[in-house]
């Protein structure tokens, strides 16, 4: 049989996807091992004993000076952050995005500001933000919004004017109302495009998160792994990376099946992310 | 005056006509068969009548009045594709056009309005034969069934004109039979004015009551874009006024018929499909 034919089985599916990982892990521990057989202190590749120690004092043992658990806490206000942040960039999508798709009015108003606005590389913005809003939660909640609202904006501004134009014209023919067809036409299908557009906006919300958090912060993911940089504690910053990337996935899986049980309809063809 | 009377209708697109001088004059209860090669205007005319483009010159009166500048209640519509809303049932779908007159702001019916609404979906499934699928999504269905939801759903306004836009184009022979019976059933209950763009001559001179041919009278072989198209031929048909056997058992109507179709310069498979079906 062709290799172009062969689907592996559901077993075989996931030994394949594990491999890569395994592969991974087992290159760094004997990269590690080898540097540490040279320098029983090194710091640049730790073993993933001292790895597991470092990340269980983190977790599991207060912290001296705040009495709290660093992790979670750091988890905790990262995340406050991010979704936040997102929240308000998926409101300015859905009503900017609305605006932009359904009216004609509304594209000729807004879409060569939102054009221009998303070119502006947001990190460019955020000493602005910090001279603004001061060194607080609002400028870096801020840095998430306004990195990650023009993305979205354009997006669901798109998914709009990807709606079939015969659903509109239809709609006008059954007697709808410009507003009818926004409210029963248009947005019914945006939310699952709003799904959509945030789990691409995660991207880069969590770049612009860790991005403030490194420069003006006391707390939260980012803050952690550029303060211990200056130690070169190797062993808490690669777990803090696994950490962030876990949390990036799952957050993404929850809302990708969240849109299949809420909106049904908009994956019965195609889609496979 | 007729029921529908268009004048001198003529379209361009920039520099490029594409309907030019249209004169059309439609009986109310008319079921208009439009032909002719891709791209010969048949479609936008079609648009037109709808109100989703504007003529560039001329106008069209419907009983009386000038037609709508917007596609309005008046003119039900189905397209070839994509003429439901797939985020719908087919129950919801069904509800949808009452949602919309009762429903001003919310653009949703409750209680009693919306036990009434889901009633007249029903009966318009039943009629459309989907009362099986109620609670299926359009993308669960298949092509003829997506097309006979979105029939339905058009009448359900009950509007004076029905448009259609190679409503059967993407559907397997034998489906489409069974469509354009279902389709002759409701024309007949109705009376509606029905204009139905087709690429299947066949079904064109066999449903029509008129068919309409579009093509270019004039072409210049240097800039083949110089001329827009105009109904070049409009040919009275028997159509399917009355149940197919009892037409067939009317000598006079059957002989009249198929004398029009033979006078005329087509190939002979087109005549073929207005024989009386014995």
């Amino acid at each position: 049989m062709r290799l172009i034919n062969q689907h592996p089985s559901r077993v075989w599916q996931v030994a394949l996807g594990a491999l890569p990982f395994a592969l991974a892990i087992v290159a760094y521990m004997i990269a590690s091992a080898i540097r540490r057989a040279d320098n029983p202190q090194d710091k640049l590749l730790p073993s993933l004993t001292s790895m597991g120690e470092a990340m269980y004092g983190l977790a599991f043992v207060a912290d001296r000076r705040t009495g709290g658990f660093i992790l979670w806490s750091d988890t905790l206000a990262s995340l406050e952050r991010l979704a936040i942040g997102i929240a308000i960039a998926a409101a300015f999508a859905i009503v900017f995005g609305a605006l932009i798709g359904i009216l004609p009015i509304g594209r000729a108003l807004f879409s060569p500001f939102v054009a221009a606005f998303s070119l502006i590389p947001p990190i460019t913005i955020l000493p602005i933000l910090f001279i603004v809003l001061g060194l607080g939660e609002a400028a870096k909640i801020g840095l998430v919004a306004i990195g990650t609202a023009p993305l979205m904006i354009r997006a669901l501004a798109q998914s709009v004017l990807d709606i079939p134009r015969e659903e509109i014209v239809k709609a006008q023919t059954l007697g709808a109302t410009t507003w009818q067809i926004a409210t029963r036409v248009v947005f019914p299908q945006l939310w699952p495009k709003l799904i959509l557009a945030i789990r691409l906006g995660l991207v880069p919300a969590w770049i612009f998160l860790i991005s403030a958090e490194a420069i003006a912060s006391t707390d939260g993911l980012g803050y952690r792994i550029f303060l211990v940089r200056r130690y070169l504690a190797m062993d808490v910053i690669l777990p803090y990376v696994v950490w962030i990337t876990l949390l990036a996935y799952v957050i993404d899986r929850a809302l990708a099946l969240f849109s299949r049980r809420v909106f049904p309809w908009a994956h019965l063809t195609g889609d496979a992310l | 005056m007729s029921f529908l009377e268009a004048r001198r209708i003529s379209k361009s697109y920039g520099d490029a006509p594409i309907l030019e001088r249209v004169d059309l004059a439609v009986d109310e209860g008319s079921l208009v068969t439009i032909v002719g090669a891709s791209g010969c205007g048949k479609s936008t005319f079609l648009r037109i009548l709808l109100g989703q483009e504007q003529a560039t010159g001329g106008e069209i009166h419907v009983g009386g009045e000038v037609l709508a500048g917007e596609p309005d209640e008046g003119r039900g519509i189905v397209f070839q594709r994509y003429s439901v809303f797939p985020h719908l049932t087919v129950l919801g779908n069904l509800m949808l056009p009452d949602d919309f007159e009762g429903s001003r702001f919310v653009g949703r019916l409750f209680g009693v309005k919306r036990k009434a609404a889901r009633e007249r979906a029903e009966a318009m499934m039943e009629k459309i034969g989907l009362a099986h699928a109620a609670d299926r999504y359009p993308a669960q269905l298949s092509g003829g069934m997506q097309q006979r939801l979105a029939i339905g759903q058009a009448l359900l306004k009950r509007p004076r004109i029905l448009l259609l836009d190679e409503p059967f184009g993407a559907l397997d022979p034998g489906t489409r039979q069974d469509m354009q019976a279902m389709l002759i059933d409701l024309w007949r209950e109705t009376g509606m004015t029905v204009f139905m763009v087709t690429h299947d001559i066949q079904e064109a001179f066999h449903l029509g009551t008129r068919l309409l041919v579009f093509d270019k009278i004039r072409h210049d072989p240097q800039f083949p874009a110089a001329y827009g198209a105009t109904i070049t031929y409009d040919i009275p048909l028997r159509g399917q006024r009355q149940p197919a056997r009892e037409a067939a058992e009317d000598p006079a109507v059957s002989a009249g018929a198929a004398d029009d179709v033979r006078s005329l310069p087509f190939p002979a498979p087109f005549e073929r499909g207005d024989e009386p079906h014995a």
